[in-house]
């Protein structure tokens, strides 16, 4: 280009066109780069020339200091970690100066907190840590269970679940009529289906060259975080009060997901998506190696409400499925059952009774001040241990009372994670 | 960067916000905080100040959402000045001496700058960023793109005389900001 460059100005300068100054061609070339000159991102030959010629030309010389301290005010857009909370004060803020018309009901909050956590976490992430293998774990027949898959692969697993919930709102659910899902409504089907067409499945997928980066994660990451935002918007359209609604069936799973009082709410379906979006964006900043916090305290404190109020469930099905290491004790009408004292401590936290015997029984005072047996743990720590993250045996922070009850309670406890 | 929005986005989430669906203001926040937060700080540099500017930017148009006008700019730019402005503001009641005075200007240039490559079109921002933070030349900028090498030149010039301009108008200008982003953004096309 150089070369070429002297050539012209060698032959300007033959046919006499140039009487002083610069060559017009030159100037012209010179100022078409400046742009480049000026960041530093031109050829040798060329930063040569442009200076060169700045020498003779005022004019470029004057645009070359302007744009080179222009260059100076380019700064490399930060990735900012807003705290969390920050979000919750500035909506809190906004919606205290202007009631919001349609409000997010209060047990939809969770979900949409929850997702704009992970979607957060998900755009601090450098390109190449999409290629992370991300571990799941569950809880099976009382043993471990796991499956590793990628970053996107858990995007893909939270809107197949979240898509039943999506279809039950009145939303498109996104795997209909997707080919190879006999039930549509097995939530482990739904997760392999949609692995199966991504194909994010498996961590050893992504070995290829691009497969499983942020662009093909986007793949994923978009579809995931507009059905999230639909959720959240079709709660707001329902209305808070329907949350107390009971839906028909158990929206798969039953005996995992043990529905509280025989049938699922709304807002229990709810928290249970929150709930999977934290456990999940917790998997995912673990394996790419970034601290994650748990949700907001009130938050929070209705996710351990849900898993405290399904846990009699799950205490009653490992009974029925003979798993039970406890003795059985059939409670007569009239006489309560036996209890658990469940003390979670954080701020999340607080105190449940569980019933140990039917998980119908309520439980009267008196029958709480009775409690067989005591455990306490942290919040945290009990929703962990209840998204198969914790061992049962690890989980407790202090334990009185039969450890055969207290073993049965924390394994149910384990016992409702799933894939 | 990411979260760009296309103009019937900011038309719908204007509507969206004039109904009152906390939903939106949500997905607002989601989409802009960052960009709202980090321009406030990098004239503010106080967590708490910045913190009290990306409140005030989301109450400004939750409260009043005709006060952006999706004809006049785009959402992002739109709040993007609004950050700006507040925290030059901010700053101005905070400055006293002829040193603070400084201060103010040169933050309000910076403030300046970060908006006007928020607010300029996404080819030309795109190619300041390839070449000045991926120090890539402008050939490889160019393949990176899929634009010829007069393109990719014409863009680095275009993109950096926008950018000057934050350093000709003082911090008296906040507004002034969008003439040169909207020019650039007629011309890009």
């Amino acid at each position: 280009m150089a070369g070429n460059h002297e050539d012209h100005r060698g032959n300007a300068e033959r046919r006499g066109e140039v009487e002083a100054g610069p060559p017009p061609d030159a100037h012209e070339r010179v100022t078409a780069l400046l742009g480049a000159w000026a960041l530093v991102a031109c050829s040798v030959e060329e930063s040569v020339l442009v200076e060169g010629h700045l020498a003779d030309c005022a004019a470029c010389a004057d645009e070359a200091d302007r744009l080179a301290d222009a260059a100076m005010l380019l700064e490399p857009p930060r990735s900012l970690d807003l705290a969390p909370e920050l979000r919750a004060e500035v909506l809190d803020g906004c919606l205290a100066r202007r009631p919001a018309r349609l409000p997010v009901p209060s047990w939809a909050a969770p979900l949409d907190a929850e997702a704009a956590r992970l979607d957060a976490l998900l755009l601090d992430m450098a390109d190449d840590e999409w290629l992370a293998k991300v571990p799941l774990r569950w809880f099976e027949d009382d043993g471990e269970r796991g499956h590793t898959t990628t970053v996107a692969g858990v995007l893909d697993h939270l809107r197949a679940l979240d898509g039943l919930l999506a279809r039950l709102m009145g939303l498109p659910d996104p795997l209909a009529g997707l080919p190879g899902l006999a039930d549509p409504d097995d939530p482990t089907a739904r997760t392999l289906a949609a692995w199966a067409t991504t194909g994010h499945g498996s961590a050893e997928a992504t070995g290829g060259e691009g497969n499983g980066t942020r662009a093909n994660g986007a793949a994923s990451w978009e579809p995931w975080r507009s059905q999230t935002r639909a959720l959240v918007w079709a709660a707001s359209r329902t209305g808070g009060r329907m949350g107390e609604r009971r839906v028909p069936g158990a929206l798969g799973d039953p005996g995992r997901l043990p529905a509280v009082g025989g049938a699922w709410s709304l807002s229990d379906l709810y928290l249970e998506r929150a709930f999977a979006c934290w456990t999940h964006a917790g998997d995912i900043a673990h394996a790419v190696e970034y601290p994650y916090e748990p949700p907001l305290p009130p938050h929070l404190r209705l996710l351990v409400d849900l898993t405290a109020r399904r846990l009699p469930g799950s205490i009653a099905g490992r009974r029925r499925a003979g798993l039970a290491r406890s003795a059985t004790r059939l409670t007569t009408a009239g006489s309560p059952g036996r209890t658990l004292h469940l003390e979670v401590e954080g701020a999340g936290g607080g105190d449940w009774y569980i019933p140990l015997d039917s998980p119908v029984a309520g439980v009267s005072r008196t029958a709480a001040r009775g409690a067989v047996a005591h455990v306490a743990l942290d919040d945290v720590v009990f929703c962990q241990l209840a998204a198969g993250r914790i061992a049962p045996d690890e989980a407790a922070s202090g334990a009185e009372g039969d450890p055969d009850i207290i073993h049965d309670v924390l394994t149910a406890a384990a016992g409702m994670s799933r894939l | 960067m990411a979260h760009e929005t296309p103009p019937h986005w900011d038309r719908n989430m204007r509507e969206r916000l004039r109904r009152g669906e906390a939903a939106a203001l949500a997905e607002l926040y989601d989409r802009f905080a960052s960009l709202a937060f980090g321009i406030a700080q990098r004239v503010l540099d106080d967590e708490a100040a910045t913190g009290q500017v990306t409140r005030e930017v989301f109450a400004t148009i939750w409260e009043s959402p005709d006060r952006f006008d999706p004809r006049q700019s785009t959402m992002r730019a739109w709040i993007a000045g609004q950050a700006h402005r507040l925290a030059v503001s901010r700053l101005r009641q905070r400055a006293a001496g002829p040193e603070t005075h400084a201060q103010v200007r040169d933050a309000a240039t910076a403030a300046r700058a970060d908006y006007i490559v928020t607010a300029m079109p996404a080819p030309l921002r795109e190619a300041l960023e390839l070449t000045r933070f991926q120090r890539q030349d402008y050939r490889q900028m160019a393949e990176r793109l899929g634009i010829n090498e007069n393109e990719a030149r014409r863009r680095l010039r275009l993109g950096l005389q926008l950018l000057s301009s934050a350093a000709r108008y003082g911090a008296e200008s906040a507004e002034a900001s969008e003439a040169p982003a909207h020019a650039g953004e007629r011309e890009a096309r």
